[in-house]
């Protein structure tokens, strides 16, 4: 069945399964020291009371609620990407599919954790369920989240089952006892049989579209956080559309990223090409212009008016104390990577790695200017209030990030990060009789039966 | 292999769900919960439930200028009262600007909203409104999300980002939400209106504290306010003074009213 393309892909997705080198184990090691050392400031925060951080009374939340809305920001990309390019039959998605659904899911079990860190009181946790009162967009963010990770892990998961076949047959009666066991169970006895085959389109169409309204919902929810309330910069109407296009365009960015760093580190050049660059690299441009529209719309708006609050907001964010955020959002953020798209001399892979790490940075200055200035401002006659993370703020949020990369290196080290079938199907469309999708292109989608009615259903 | 089918592991996972989610749904309900355990049974035998706001009388109040400058005395005695951190100012007094340049003195308490805005924000209903129409903290079911306070339009809540101080820590007391004293870490606090004291005769601390008696208990049921040194009927006392609400247009109906003044009646000139 295989030919020597599919060969030399399964030889390639599998190989940093079956070995690992020095490099690697010396990563995770620096990673774990990362995380253990944000354990521990976060073993001070639980002692000596949010006290150790910067927030205070008028600035009451700071860094992990910036970095909440961050990792769920990029958590869009992944799911709501793959499902929308599953959807419409972008044939170029299926290399990249795999890594921006684990994305989802990483970014996931890293953001979730940031409003745990900002609790003063953890440990009543479970009052949330207990207690929980669907009047607070807080519980909405509890449902809409945790729903979201559920449907993720599924919509990960699926599409993985004939790889974890793949894994299965390959680790069969070898060494590693643990991976042989670990790859048997979660194949649940996938055989590639066209019932099963038919099965998993069914279930991953479902999935495909039932992720989409959720993962919209997420960010919408996490946008009323602050739209729920009467604050200058927060009270406005467009907040959840806001959110939700700024979350896929950090989380498009984050895919390019994510990308770039395993095409060096795995030699996936042959599969992760220049196209998937600048097929993802339009798009970003594009969620660019959409964004710059949106906040051009939002700042304009209330910038027109002048109302008291949002002229003194404002001032601080255009030529006050945090101009130099706000601008090196709109320039970092917007303008220099929206050029270094849009100009066909820097749209290589390297520059568009460059542009979405600026996305990715300036994102998150973005959101930022959003949580602090906002609650910096005066409601009554006061000064200013301060805010500037203190070093236990800051390690739990580095740790957080090394956690982050260290699911990614872990999953990576377990499963193929390319999706193998989906990319095999595309190099053999008849393969195992499977009937083509009449008059498709010839290395067209196989149309799922969810989408074309009396398709594979019914007899030939 | 035992058959599973996709019917049978939906309706487990089905089940399971609505099973993990039931105690949230049946105890909240959606709407605002009339839920304070500490005030049942506390009720004045007989009397219809007094409706507890402020008057707060500028035309008094001159921000201690004259008496302690520099120091508020109804935060003071608040700060005493309920033995907070220092900067814990449940109440505290504001200097506001005049359009013609002058200042007056604006006490700020916490406004027991009607349509409080904390009050529908807080995800596990650990800031509820009390049978007299106080907003109340129970500490031992907030989980310090601090979203009451970013949702409140006047600042008026606090955080214990730290212990209360150690004198309060020593008390034998158990903190009630009526009585929050001592504060516990890791929750939010905020004016208590003095509840405890406001129903059984007393003023509160603020009132109690103020040099100029500017501050009235106010309740609304009988129309009756009083600072201590005399009983005004609330609705004139209102009227002709032609109180005013702080920031009624972001319609949290406040119950807390000011007459309009800038200390004048202790001599006080707006322009000094």
């Amino acid at each position: 069945m295989t030919t020597a393309p599919s060969a030399r892909l399964r030889e390639d997705t599998m190989r940093p399964l079956m070995q690992t080198g020095r490099l690697y184990y010396a990563f995770v090691g620096f990673l774990l020291i990362v995380i253990a050392w944000g354990m521990f400031a976060y073993t001070r925060q639980l002692s000596d009371g949010l006290a150790v951080t910067g927030m205070r009374d008028k600035v009451s939340w700071g860094l992990y609620i910036t970095n909440f809305v961050f990792f769920i920001g990029i958590s869009h990309a992944g799911t709501l990407i793959s499902a929308i390019l599953r959807l419409t039959h972008a044939e170029w998605r299926r290399p990249i599919t795999r890594m921006a659904e684990v994305i989802t899911v990483v970014a996931l079990m890293t953001g979730a954790l940031f409003p745990i860190f900002d609790l003063g009181r953890p440990d009543r946790i479970p009052n949330l369920i207990e207690h929980g009162r669907l009047s607070s967009p807080i519980i909405w963010d509890f449902i809409s989240i945790s729903t979201y990770l559920t449907g993720s892990i599924i919509y990960l998961y699926l599409p993985m089952i004939p790889d974890l076949a793949m894994c299965r047959d390959r680790f069969r009666g070898s060494a590693h006892r643990f991976r042989a066991t670990l790859y048997r169970i979660l194949a649940i006895g996938w055989k590639n049989t066209a019932e099963q085959r038919r099965r998993l389109d069914i279930a991953l169409a479902v999935m495909m579209i039932l992720i989409i309204p959720i993962a919209i919902s997420v960010h919408t929810v996490v946008s009323w956080i602050f739209a729920m309330t009467m604050r200058s910069g927060w009270n406005s109407t467009i907040f959840g559309p806001y959110f939700v296009v700024g979350a896929i365009f950090s989380g498009v960015a984050a895919i390019i990223t994510v990308m770039w760093i395993f095409r060096k580190a795995f030699h996936l050049e042959e599969y992760i090409t220049a196209i998937h660059f600048r097929y993802l690299g339009f798009l970003l441009l594009a969620l660019d212009l959409i964004y710059a529209y949106f906040t051009l719309a939002e700042y304009l708006t209330t910038g027109y008016k002048l109302e008291g609050g949002d002229k003194a907001l404002l001032e601080e964010l255009m030529t006050g104390r945090y101009a130099s955020f706000f601008w090196a959002f709109v320039v970092g953020g917007m303008v220099i990577p929206a050029l270094l798209i849009a100009f066909p001399k820097t749209r290589t892979p390297n520059w568009i790695f460059f542009a979405s790490v600026l996305v990715n940075i300036g994102m998150w200055l973005k959101r930022f200017v959003i949580v602090v200035p906002s609650m910096a401002l005066p409601l009554l006659p006061y000064e200013w209030g301060t805010y500037w993370p203190t070093w236990v703020e800051i390690s739990i949020s580095v740790a957080a990030l090394a956690w982050f990369a260290l699911i990614f290196t872990l999953f990576a080290k377990f499963f193929p990060i390319i999706s193998v079938w989906e990319v095999e199907e595309a190099l053999e469309p008849a393969a195992e009789g499977v009937p083509v999708a009449s008059g498709g292109p010839s290395l067209g989608p196989r149309p799922l039966p969810a989408m074309e009615p009396g398709g594979q259903d019914e007899p030939r | 292999m035992a058959r599973i089918t996709r019917r049978r592991l939906l309706g487990v996972i089905g089940g399971a769900a609505v099973l993990a989610a039931s105690p949230a749904w049946v105890r909240s309900g959606v709407l605002p919960i009339k839920r304070s355990s500490a005030s049942e049974g506390d009720e004045a035998g007989g009397e219809t439930t007094a409706q507890w706001g402020m008057i707060i009388d500028l035309r008094k109040c001159d921000g201690c200028e004259s008496y302690t400058p520099g120091e508020a005395q109804c935060t003071t005695a608040c700060q005493r009262e309920h033995m907070l951190n220092e900067d814990q100012t449940w109440i505290r007094v504001f200097e506001m600007e005049e359009p013609g340049g002058g200042t007056y003195f604006m006490p700020r308490p916490c406004f027991q909203c009607e349509n409080a805005p904390c009050l529908n924000v807080c995800p596990v209903g650990a800031t509820f409104r009390n049978k007299e129409g106080v907003i109340l903290v129970d500490q031992d079911r907030c989980i310090g999300c601090r979203f009451c306070m970013a949702a409140c339009p006047y600042g008026a809540r606090y955080f214990n980002w730290d212990e209360p101080p150690e004198a309060a820590q020593k008390l034998l007391s158990r903190p009630t939400p009526e009585y929050p004293v001592p504060q516990r870490k890791g929750t939010v606090g905020k004016c208590e209106a003095c509840i405890h004291d406001l129903r059984y005769g007393k003023l509160p601390a603020c009132s109690q504290g103020c040099p100029m008696n500017a501050i009235y208990s106010w309740d609304m049921a009988k129309d009756l306010a009083t600072n201590g040194i005399e009983i005004v009927k609330a609705s004139e006392f209102i009227d002709e003074g032609h109180g005013y609400r702080f920031k009624e247009e972001l319609g949290t109906r406040p119950r807390v009213v000011y007459i309009p003044g800038h200390g004048e009646e202790f001599g006080r000139k707006a322009e000094s």
